[in-house]
């Protein structure tokens, strides 16, 4: 189980303007290509990528490593050459560049439904479990790239995240930046992981909710219903009060908020009564995820504080969400594989993990429900329960009835 | 790395940074206290833990920090989460105000042909020109109606008997279609009637106009034929039949029905839970015999305290659990009202059980003579010589007139379940409501003396009993979750 590489570098730049500090380049496959923008480079896995390329008079090739080429391959104003890592790279997608430093980021992969934009490193909470651990650096200018490839993006995509850091930390900002990506992408769906506690302020969900964006979900963790544990597991005082506020102000504006509660040992024993508060006191939020944990960044060095094998609130889980749904409340389980969960809340088990770090284990290979399963995280250093089982067929149609990828091991890819 | 802080540095800094939050509570046992926050969350304290939450000698921590915190009965002193939960939570309980008198009954006749000892209605059995309402005064009747506030009213005829006087159910039904739609009204008509006298004609005329149907069923036949005599002694055939007609033609859903409990009810409510089952209905109601009309007259009404009633009704609630366990939905309705009311907010503004009273803000009646009254239980009052809840004449007065009366207004005021004795400190204040023409009729005082309270001993037998059910927990409590939800 490996990751898909989204970050690194570059093995060489050439042609490119020394002052531009960084370039988003989106790749075309060069044979099917309609029209070309300036930012357009032609991906070039062989001889016949590069005759299309310079037939179509692309202006920058992106050659990956490994493609075989006659020798007189160049003759492009701008080139690019990646490792074999970037393979996966098709057409459309976008990446970020810095020419001086070849550090190069895939922003945007057009055959994903996990597209998510970092915002900024930048973040007031400090989560004990924190799978993107933030950093304290000027990084102002990730807004203007993510604004300077929004033309690039396909209208038709379906749904973008957005996320940090604290993506809010500069409101007006990416507020603003929302803005823009309304009006080139009205039809997409848009969810912002927020800490919510810009929210508390009344000017900030105002300028929000005025973008009247209806499929806008401000995605926020809330992680306890005491504020002395919540405020623990994000490293900051107040923020409970400011969050839970946050929430109440968008809900009364009519926005999409989904609460997202993220399961480890400082959270689960009081998972029952977390899930009871959040039916009697926000029953009105639009989407409830309770989240398996994703055993990377700071859950790494916090694991002795963390750890709890999935099965040991397997019970605790199945009552909540009971109790949820008893409210009429919507809500789904992420990042946690079946054979982990109780029978009774299979069907709101989501396939929720991020296609470029998401996988199975060999024992997954005889299971029968791995194709509806979620799987794995890859990323991080991944802790696996004792209760990883594959599942049987006869089990699986007993307790999934209706839903029609039901297969059998054999068929499993 | 920056390092990470203990979670000692996440707790309040001293006791004198908390704050206690309203809370009631009431001993259940020797060592155990219901306590209820301001909107009626539940939860169980021994005395220690209750004393060590008022006197907020509680820490995160300790296990009891985190129950009160969760539970909205302590805050930290500049945190504003807190407050704001309970202030929304209570304006979502308390929003049927913004939609006063949804529900108009018409007593279109007084007259019926059963003659129940238990009648609390005190019907007549003759004289048509006497106890039938006017076509006149139905009219006016429907003028006030379409005139208060809500766009969605139900409008339900009442009796006697209303297919006594069937013509001017038509007659009304037909103003109404004529008169809502210039004032943006909704109408659903509900009928109450014995079903005696059903006829194809009354079923296709309730088809056509989207009426429900509403009946009286108290068990089985030898049951229900001495509680409800008429000639021939056929009620309870003419009742089965009436609603196997209706479930036909209407649907399942378009005929309910009530049981009233007598002495002899007592002891034979699975027999009673069973005819319902059988007859297919969608739930049953569970009531006891209010102290109007004949059956005080008759002393039907001292026939079993409340003690008694409870006794039946915890033997027959159970009972009904179980046949919701072998996967029958099938709800006991004031259990299921109760538990809207204890596991949401919902507005649920059960006219009967509101805080302002409902009389008046949650329907009006209209009796045959034309007298406007608060409630149903006040014109019963009326017909045995009291009219304390009279609120006025449809010869003379309008909607406004007769809701915004002194008479009206100084009833419910005075009659508040938050403020008044022995509610506004009781632990289930959130779900009860005040019950104004009860008390006045039992003690002769619109607040009461709650103790010496048969009304106030019910509804606190019934919610502990709903709480201990769930907070037992199991399958049970999962039945009464359902209901809730439903």
């Amino acid at each position: 189980m490996t990751p898909l590489a989204l970050a690194g570098a570059a093995i060489a730049v050439s042609g490119a303007t020394p002052s531009e500090r960084r370039m988003v380049l989106r790749v075309r496959d060069p044979r099917s290509v309609a029209e070309i923008d300036d930012r357009d480079g032609a991906l070039i896995r062989d001889e016949e990528d590069l005759l299309a390329a310079r037939a179509r008079r692309f202006k920058t090739a992106v050659f990956l490593e490994g493609a075989s080429l006659p020798d007189n391959a160049d003759g492009f104003e701008v080139t690019v050459r990646l490792g074999e890592r970037f393979d996966h790279l098709g057409d459309g997608d976008i990446v970020g560049l810095d020419p001086g430093s070849l550090r190069l980021r895939v922003l945007y992969r057009r055959a994903s439904k996990h597209n998510s934009f970092l915002v900024t490193e930048r973040c007031s909470h400090y989560c004990l479990m924190c799978s993107q651990p933030p950093r304290n650096v000027k990084d102002g200018w990730i807004i203007d790239e993510i604004a300077s490839c929004i033309d690039l993006l396909d209208p038709a995509t379906d749904s973008v995240g957005f996320t940090g850091g604290e993506p809010l930390l500069e409101w007006r900002r990416f507020i603003a930046l929302l803005a823009v990506f309304r009006g080139r992408l009205p039809e997409t769906a848009v969810h912002v992981l927020t800490n919510g506690r810009a929210f508390a302020a009344e000017e900030v969900t105002a300028a929000w909710a005025a973008l009247g964006f209806q499929r806008l979900t401000a995605g926020i963790p809330l992680y306890s219903a005491v504020d002395a544990v919540h405020d623990y597991v994000v490293q900051a005082r107040d923020a409970f009060d400011d969050t839970v506020l946050g929430i109440l102000r968008l809900k009364d504006k009519g926005q999409r908020v989904e609460v997202r509660v993220v399961l480890h040992a400082v959270t689960a024993p009081r998972l029952r009564e977390t899930c009871a508060w959040l039916a009697r006191n926000l029953p009105f939020v639009d989407h409830v995820a309770l989240m398996g944990l994703e055993n990377t960044g700071f859950a790494l060095a916090n694991q002795d504080l963390l750890w709890i094998d999935p099965l040991d609130y397997q019970a605790d889980l199945a009552c909540g969400v009971d109790m949820l749904r008893a409210a009429g409340v919507n809500v789904s389980i992420y990042n946690l594989p079946l054979c982990l969960l109780d029978r009774s809340v299979w069907d709101i088990a989501v396939q929720s993990i991020s296609d470029w770090k998401n996988g199975y284990l060999p024992e997954c290979d005889g299971c029968a429900a791995r194709r509806r399963c979620a799987g794995f995280f890859s990323s991080g250093r991944p802790r696996f329960s004792r209760g990883v089982n594959p599942i049987a067929v006869a089990d699986l149609r007993a307790n999934l009835r209706g839903h029609s990828e039901i297969t059998t091991a054999r068929d499993a890819p | 790395m920056t390092s990470f802080q203990g979670p000692a540095t996440f707790a309040p800094h001293a006791a004198t940074e908390l704050q206690l939050l309203p809370l009631r509570f009431e001993r259940l046992g020797a060592n155990r206290f219901l306590v209820a926050n301001f909107v009626g969350d539940l939860l169980l304290f021994n005395e220690e833990e209750l004393d060590r939450t008022v006197s907020l000698a509680i820490a995160p921590g300790d296990g009891l920090y985190e129950r009160a915190f969760e539970k909205l009965l302590v805050t930290r002193k500049k945190q504003r989460s807190q407050l704001q939960l309970l202030a929304l939570r209570l304006r979502s309980r308390m929003s049927f105000l913004r939609e006063p008198t949804p529900l108009h009954l018409f007593v279109v006749t007084l007259r019926c042909e059963h003659s129940c000892p238990y009648c609390q209605v005190s019907r007549r059995s003759a004289e048509r020109d006497r106890f039938d309402m006017s076509e006149e005064l139905a009219l006016r009747a429907v003028d006030v109606a379409l005139s208060a506030p809500p766009p969605r009213i139900k409008i339900e005829f009442q009796g006697g008997e209303p297919l006594l006087n069937f013509e001017l159910v038509r007659k009304i039904v037909g103003a109404v279609h004529e008169r809502a739609p210039a004032r943006n009204k909704t109408v659903q008509f509900v009928i109450a009637s014995n079903l005696a006298l059903l006829s194809d004609e009354v079923l296709k005329f309730c088809q056509e106009n989207d009426i429900l149907l509403s009946t009286s069923l108290d068990g089985p036949a030898d049951l229900h034929n001495r509680n409800r005599p008429r000639p021939g002694g056929n009620s309870h055939e003419l009742a089965v039949a009436g609603i196997r007609r209706a479930q036909k033609v209407l649907g399942r859903s378009r005929v309910g029905a009530l049981m009233t409990t007598t002495e002899a009810s007592l002891t034979r409510v699975e027999e009673i839970v069973d005819e319902y089952l059988s007859l297919d209905l969608d739930g049953i109601f569970l009531r006891p015999l209010s102290p109007y009309g004949f059956a005080i007259k008759t002393k039907q009404f001292e026939r079993y305290d409340g003690a008694a009633w409870l006794a039946f009704y915890e033997r027959g609630l159970r009972y009904i659990i179980e046949v919701n366990k072998r996967g029958r939905y099938f709800p006991e309705f004031y259990a299921a009202l109760l538990l809207k009311r204890m596991l949401s907010d919902r507005p649920i503004g059960y006219v009967d059980l509101r805080s302002p009273a409902g009389i008046g803000l949650g329907a009006l009646v209209y009796n045959y003579d034309g007298k406007v009254f608060a409630s149903d239980e006040g014109r019963m009052l009326a017909e045995m010589g009291d009219r304390t809840f009279e609120l006025g004449d449809l010869q003379k007065d309008g909607y406004r007139s007769l809701v915004l009366s002194d008479k009206l207004v100084g009833l419910i005021g005075n009659t508040l379940a938050q403020c008044a004795p022995q509610c506004s400190s009781c632990a289930y204040e959130s779900h009860c409501g005040a019950e104004p023409v009860y008390h006045h009729a039992t003690q002769g005082d619109a607040v009461g003396i709650k103790p010496l309270s048969e009304f106030c001993a019910r509804q606190k037998g019934v919610l502990q009993l709903l709480f201990e059910i769930l907070d037992s927990g199991g399958e049970d409590a999962a039945v009464l979750r359902r209901w809730a939800s439903g």
